[in-house]
């Protein structure tokens, strides 16, 4: 894992000294709220509906067992004993006070973590593959990159007041889990003729005008990137528009000039700029790569997996669901489920992210991941722990085997806590993921993936659910929108709206209607949800959602 | 036609707190929105969110809500406000736990 050196050590604990002095300033009455608001985001201070929020960055989704503690700490002293893990593989607390928030980022920093950009019109933590460096599909470890790339991003004096937010995502692996099709910039480590690369994507994003992004270049060497990102923003910055915050996104910039003339226009800035990246980009990525070298793999023998898998059926379950294949066949990745039926997605306890801390540090070489889908990664254990891994998870209520499946739902806070939002999402996930526990038919529909956002900016990511659900605000009611057929991964796709939402007391069983129905016309088990919605089409699930309308029409 | 004037609230976020208050008729901010003044003039509304913008040494982010008179004092018409009054679904916290 990277390590902060003198100087990112010095400039974290400086940006608290200073962002301690400005709440000081907040609270005696020297700023006003106009002058602290945007001081206080590029913090990640936030205030939502019923109290203060801190988005805490987990640089590209990777944290160790100590800063786990910590954060473990946090929610147990400085809030309700819980934090919760969200689709851009950050945290956020709910409930902080004020004035402990300059004493939540130096206990942050103490374990080389802060809030700096998860919020305001910056660069925003770049997110990766939750697999890095222990998939077995990889390239190579998107993390070093991502490291380079928050390096550079941080503070960057050109890119501090964007016309909005920007996301960049990193890839190393054929299959694609860390939907870089949706982000501002998307990055997917590639190989040609024996040399590394990328293919690069811009312009791709959800929110209120979904976009898949567009391939601006197909190999960009990997000594480029810095130069050809910042070209990127920085053309961006230029022709983004201010005039219109619903149009400020670089997809919609892309959309507008077109993608052959703003690939033009990066290539100028690019020509132009390169020339000043004389090295020492490299140089540093270099020393970046030594810290994400492999751990030292310990061999173990697995007769102890075996006979566990060969005996409890609960292990087996959860091993089917929840382990996937390493780059190492002695070595696992585990995920964790966040995401028990009934709890809140993406929600843990301090007594779970320390549980989860202690499993790192005893049997995962004291790394975790935070998923994009709100879970955590263990991403190297060896097979031989996994029935102790499993029997700790258990003991904290973290055993959950639902990994992509129908309860494995993603949901955006909503309006149980965001400001922003139009509906609620939790209560949502809870009620389906309980329904289909209780119809116990999880298993046989296989792997399917819900989405929930609560309002048109789509943090919940409901474009590319398999099924998604918008909640909106009709006339004063709660209403869900139903979306078919969207795709995160390297077959991205927008979802399809199926026709008028639901209320909030039928959305859940609308989708126990659509299951029923894919149960009934699929090929076979082996025919998924996705599979079988991009063969029959919208129309049989129509059919199912909206039985009334049928009977009217045949009438 | 201008719209009718619906009664309404100064409700805020406590500066240190973060939590959602509303304004009483004696000029007090409380957690309990059936304590608000119900007001029930346009330039009244006006007047009194002016007087809520003003105390940005208490409270954030001043507005009118609508509300209706219930047999306790002010109700809200929304859901969103209602939610403002309890605290979120998934879990026991805020005002209703303080209930």
């Amino acid at each position: 894992m990277y390590q902060y050196n003198d100087f990112d050590e010095a400039f974290v604990r400086e940006r608290v000294a200073q962002f301690s002095a400005q709440v000081q300033r907040r609270i005696d009455g020297s700023l006003t709220e106009d002058e602290f608001k945007p001081l206080r985001l590029m913090n990640g201070l936030y205030l939502q509906l019923h109290a203060y929020m801190l988005r805490v960055a987990v640089p590209y989704g990777t944290l160790n067992g100590r800063q786990m503690r910590q954060l473990a700490h946090i929610a147990r002293t400085y809030d309700k004993g819980y934090g919760h893990f969200t689709t851009r593989q950050n945290i956020q607390f709910n409930w902080p006070k004020l004035k402990d928030v300059p004493q939540i980022l130096s206990d942050l920093a103490d374990v080389e973590m802060h809030a700096i950009q998860t919020s305001g019109n910056t660069i925003r933590n770049v997110t990766a593959d939750h697999f890095a460096g222990a998939a077995k599909d990889e390239i190579a470890d998107p993390r070093p990159y991502a490291e380079l790339l928050r390096q550079w991003s941080t503070d960057h004096p050109e890119f501090q007041f964007l016309p909005r937010k920007f996301k960049i995502a990193v890839s190393g692996s054929t299959h694609d889990r860390a939907v870089v099709r949706a982000h501002d910039i998307g990055l997917e480590i590639v190989e040609k003729d024996g040399e590394r690369g990328f293919r690069v994507l811009i312009g791709g994003g959800l929110g209120r005008t979904p976009i898949i992004g567009k391939v601006a270049r197909e190999f960009l060497p990997e000594a480029d990137l810095l130069p050809y990102c910042e070209a990127i923003v920085s053309v961006y910055n230029l022709l983004g528009r201010r005039d219109n915050k619903y149009k400020a996104r670089i997809k919609i910039t892309v959309h507008e000039t077109g993608l052959e003339e703003i690939s033009r226009m990066i290539e100028e800035r690019f020509s132009q700029i390169r020339p000043a990246f004389t090295g020492v980009d490299q140089q540093l990525l270099g020393q970046i790569k030594d810290a994400f070298s492999a751990p030292d793999y310990v061999a173990k023998d697995d007769d102890a997996f075996q006979i566990a898998y060969d005996n409890d059926p609960l292990f087996r379950a959860w091993v089917d669901t929840n382990v996937t294949d390493h780059v190492r066949d002695d070595h696992a990745i585990v995920s964790i489920s966040i995401k028990t039926p009934g709890q809140t997605p993406g929600d843990a306890t301090a007594e779970q992210m320390v549980a989860m801390a202690e499993l790192a540090e005893s049997f995962g070489y004291d790394e975790l991941r935070i998923s994009h889908e709100q879970n955590v990664i263990l991403p190297h254990v060896a097979r031989a722990d996994l029935p102790e891994v499993h029997a700790a998870l258990r003991d904290v209520g973290l055993a959950a085997a639902n990994i992509g499946l129908i309860s494995d739902i993603i949901a955006c806070p909503g309006m149980d806590y965001c400001a922003l939002a139009t509906a609620r999402s939790i209560p949502v996930a809870q009620d389906i993921a309980l329904r289909f526990e209780e119809l116990k038919l999880a298993h046989d529909i296989g792997p399917l993936k819900i989405k929930i956002s609560g309002c048109i900016n789509a943090c919940g990511h409901h474009h590319v659910g398999h099924i998604g659900i918008l909640g909106l605000d009709r006339a004063g009611v709660e209403n869900y929108q139903i979306t078919l057929g969207g795709d995160g991964t390297e077959d991205a796709a927008i979802g399809t709206r199926t026709g008028p939402g639901f209320a909030y007391d039928e959305i859940v069983p609308a989708i126990e209607r659509l299951l029923l129905a894919y149960l009934d016309l699929r090929e076979g088990e082996d025919e998924t949800f996705l599979q079988a919605y991009r063969r029959v089409g919208m129309e049989p699930f129509k059919a199912a959602l909206y039985p009334e309308k049928e009977k009217v029409d045949a009438a | 036609m201008p719209r009718a004037f619906t009664p309404k609230v100064v409700t805020a976020n406590r500066l240190l707190e973060g939590d959602a208050v509303w304004l009483t008729a004696d000029d007090r901010w409380t957690t309990d929105m059936s304590e608000a003044e119900l007001i029930e003039d346009e330039a009244v509304s006006q007047d009194r969110l002016l007087f809520a913008m003003g105390q940005a040494d208490v409270v954030v982010g001043a507005y009118l809500a609508d509300a209706k008179a219930g047999e306790d004092g002010p109700e809200p018409t929304h859901f969103r406000e209602a939610f403002r009054t309890r605290g979120p679904s998934n879990y026991a916290h805020g005002k209703q736990a303080e209930a």
